[in-house]
């Protein structure tokens, strides 16, 4: 059975000037040990459907309106505050953006990493800090008895990250949910911590879902992606699969825009016009408007993803009827 | 090559550290720009790429007088701009104009696209004030806005039209040379391809020259003629920009270039991946020698005793390593 099970999650945020689908039926499962990409871009639902997941979603204005999240058996939406408690922060933990915002400057690193396992664990404060210790050293980070002593505002981008993933791996959770964890990173040091990420999760045979925006990183760090658009999921395949042979424009667009894989000096593919007011929900694909393929009946007509051959699943209508090949990409080996 | 349009030479900018209230000490310097040789041709896209830190930025500001230059020349088409009067300045700053990174901050909120772009206009007296309005539109045509939205806010636009905006402002003068520093970190990728296809027909109509200022090097070699990499306020690498992405010589390009993610599985699995320890030291008190030593695969006795000069590897490039040739 999957780790995690997510059934047409929807969440919504009510404001003054409309209701907000951020995440309009999202399905997808992770299995244990495997590696999940989500991708799209900012305002995509990508943040959104973790932090529903995780119970992050400020209340009002956000709202989940159905849904479930089964985790091992317990619905991480619907269960009582007890249960979520046991879960979070333990066999799921989740690392932000953002390393400088997430710790909490008024803290010693010390107290910060050992909380966890304090709450979660039956464990005295010489134990924890013994614990934490190895967690830092486990990160990667140098003279670390002098360090774990340090505040936040001591330490350099790349290291709080080591932290923020230290602290999260100090439980040695299930499920890693990762929220563009090296977007506000130098490239070195991203190649670093996208190193760490993945030696952390061979020696403790976790399940990640990584979100980002970079097609980059997904493709030397994920074995599944799926590509969000407008509060979907437009696309879902295995790496190489979405890769080689994406069946969805926008998937196709989006590759074609990326500077690295187009020949120096040529024009860069753009995708014309803006994403969709997620207030007014369209009734067929909410990629049609700016998709160069669209005909009368994509805007007509409500798409679901479907699958169309073994964990080869897309949302695009033209592309399910047969009608559309989009080409190949010609780096597949 | 053509006549370079900018010269630096030798430019060093360095900021004193002072402590203490009323009697402030001296107590170090940062070494944010750090003998920087230069030059820029008409019409040539320059990039510039190194880690945060490192002093692109400084630089980017050292060329547009904005901080004091310690030491060094910045020669804008014959004129010396740091032994310059502020008037001097001024008016050199008309060919030298930037692009900022964030265009939620760079814009002022309370003024709209007209004030914005017709400020310029005014403040250099480059057109009777009856034309500035039509000038304003051709601006906004330029950049591919329509002229209607001329009297909206910056918040009614999204990142990728009110970079449109600044990329209009810094048209505004008709510049020589624009200086674009992270023009499309902010954006996401479908918006950052508009954003660079601007830039560069931009360049190719009106024969513009462009400093690009980046972290990301697949944008970087896509966009430029030629690629500077920078690493604590010195030039490390310098030459074409294809060449130095695909065959980059001096080690800290290489970790650079091997760090990038590729966006193909089968290419990203089977590489193999220079990962550079530790974080880049401080610029107060770089290390003796070559300053990358510290975190160099190659690195020899030899690297700690003395700065490495700038090399011509071939007859386009110049790398600062003394085993070049060697590894």
């Amino acid at each position: 059975m999957a780790l995690l099970t997510v059934t047409d999650l929807r969440t919504s945020f009510h404001t003054r000037s409309g209701v907000y689908r951020a995440v309009d039926g999202v399905s997808f499962s992770v299995e244990r040990g495997e590696t999940l990409g989500i991708v799209g871009e900012s305002g995509s639902g990508k943040s959104v459907t973790c932090y529903s997941i995780m119970g992050l979603v400020p209340q009002p204005p956000g709202r989940i309106e159905s849904g479930t999240a089964l985790f091992d058996g317990v619905d991480l939406l619907h269960c009582t505050p007890a249960q979520s408690r046991a879960i979070r922060g333990k066999r799921v933990a989740m690392i932000f953006q953002d390393p400088m915002t997430s710790l909490n400057p008024y803290l010693r690193v010390s107290d910060q990493l050992i909380e966890p396992l304090l709450i979660h664990e039956n464990i005295s404060r010489p134990d924890a800090l013994r614990r934490g210790l190895e967690a830092l050293e486990a990160v990667g980070i140098n003279d670390a008895a002098h360090r774990i002593n340090l505040y936040p505002h001591e330490f350099s981008g790349g290291m709080r990250q080591r932290v923020m993933i230290a602290m999260a791996l100090i439980t040695k959770p299930e499920l890693l949910i990762a929220d563009e964890p090296t977007t506000a990173l130098d490239v070195t040091v991203q190649a670093q911590i996208l190193e760490l990420i993945k030696k952390m999760q061979r020696d403790l045979g976790m399940a990640v879902i990584f979100i980002t925006h970079d097609l980059g990183v997904v493709s030397g760090l994920c074995d599944h992606v799926q590509v969000m658009y407008a509060g979907r999921i437009v696309e879902r395949a295995d790496v190489r699969t979405l890769f080689y042979s994406p069946r969805h424009p926008y998937t196709r667009a989006l590759q074609k825009s990326i500077p690295a894989l187009q020949p120096k000096g040529a024009e860069l593919y753009t995708i014309a016009g803006m994403p969709p007011d997620l207030s007014k929900p369209p009734l067929g694909c909410p990629f049609a408007p700016r998709c160069e393929f669209a005909l009368e009946k994509c805007v007509q007509t409500p798409v679901q993803l479907r699958e169309v051959a073994p964990g080869h699943a897309h949302a695009c209508l033209r592309a399910q009827q047969g009608e559309l090949q989009i080409e190949q990409t010609a780096h597949g080996r | 090559m053509p006549e370079p349009i900018l010269q630096l030479t030798d430019v060093k900018t360095h900021f004193p550290i002072a402590h203490g209230f009323l009697f402030k000490r001296h107590v170090g310097t940062v070494r944010a720009v750090d003998g920087v040789t230069l030059s820029v041709a008409r019409g040539e896209v320059l990039g510039l790429v190194g880690e945060s830190g490192c002093g692109k930025s400084t630089l980017a500001r050292t060329i547009l007088q904005l901080v004091p230059t310690t030491a060094g020349t910045v020669v804008l088409e014959g004129k010396n701009l740091t032994a310059g009067s502020a008037d001097e300045v001024l008016a050199a700053r008309r060919n030298l104009q930037m692009v900022f990174q964030d265009p939620y901050a760079s814009l002022n909120p309370r003024m709209t696209v007209f004030d914005t772009l017709a400020e310029p206009l005014r403040v250099h007296a480059v057109c009777p004030a009856a034309e500035i309005p039509a000038r304003v539109a051709e601006l906004m045509q330029l950049v591919g806005l329509a002229p209607r939205f001329m009297q909206k806010y910056p918040h009614e636009f999204s990142g990728g039209q009110r970079q449109r905006i600044a990329i209009a402002r810094a048209l505004a003068l008709q510049p020589k040379i624009i200086i674009a520093d992270e023009p499309v970190s902010a954006l996401d990728v479908s918006i950052q391809a508009q954003i660079l296809n601007l830039l560069a027909e931009l360049c190719r109509k009106m024969n513009l020259s462009l400093i690009f200022i980046a972290h990301d090097l697949s944008v970087v070699k896509h966009i430029s003629d030629r690629v500077a990499v920078m690493y604590l306020g010195k030039i490390v690498e310098l030459g074409p920009a294809l060449d130095v992405i695909e065959r980059p010589q001096h080690p800290y390009t290489r970790a650079l270039v091997s760090a990038i993610p590729t966006p193909n599985p089968d290419v990203e699995r089977s590489r193999q991946r220079i990962v550079l320890p530790g974080d880049p030291p401080s610029p107060i008190n770089p290390p003796a020698g070559c300053n990358f030593h510290p975190r160099c695969p190659f690195a020899i006795e030899k690297c700690k005793a003395a700065e490495p000069p700038l090399i011509a590897a071939d007859a386009t490039r110049t790398v600062r390593c003394i085993r070049l040739g060697e590894i």
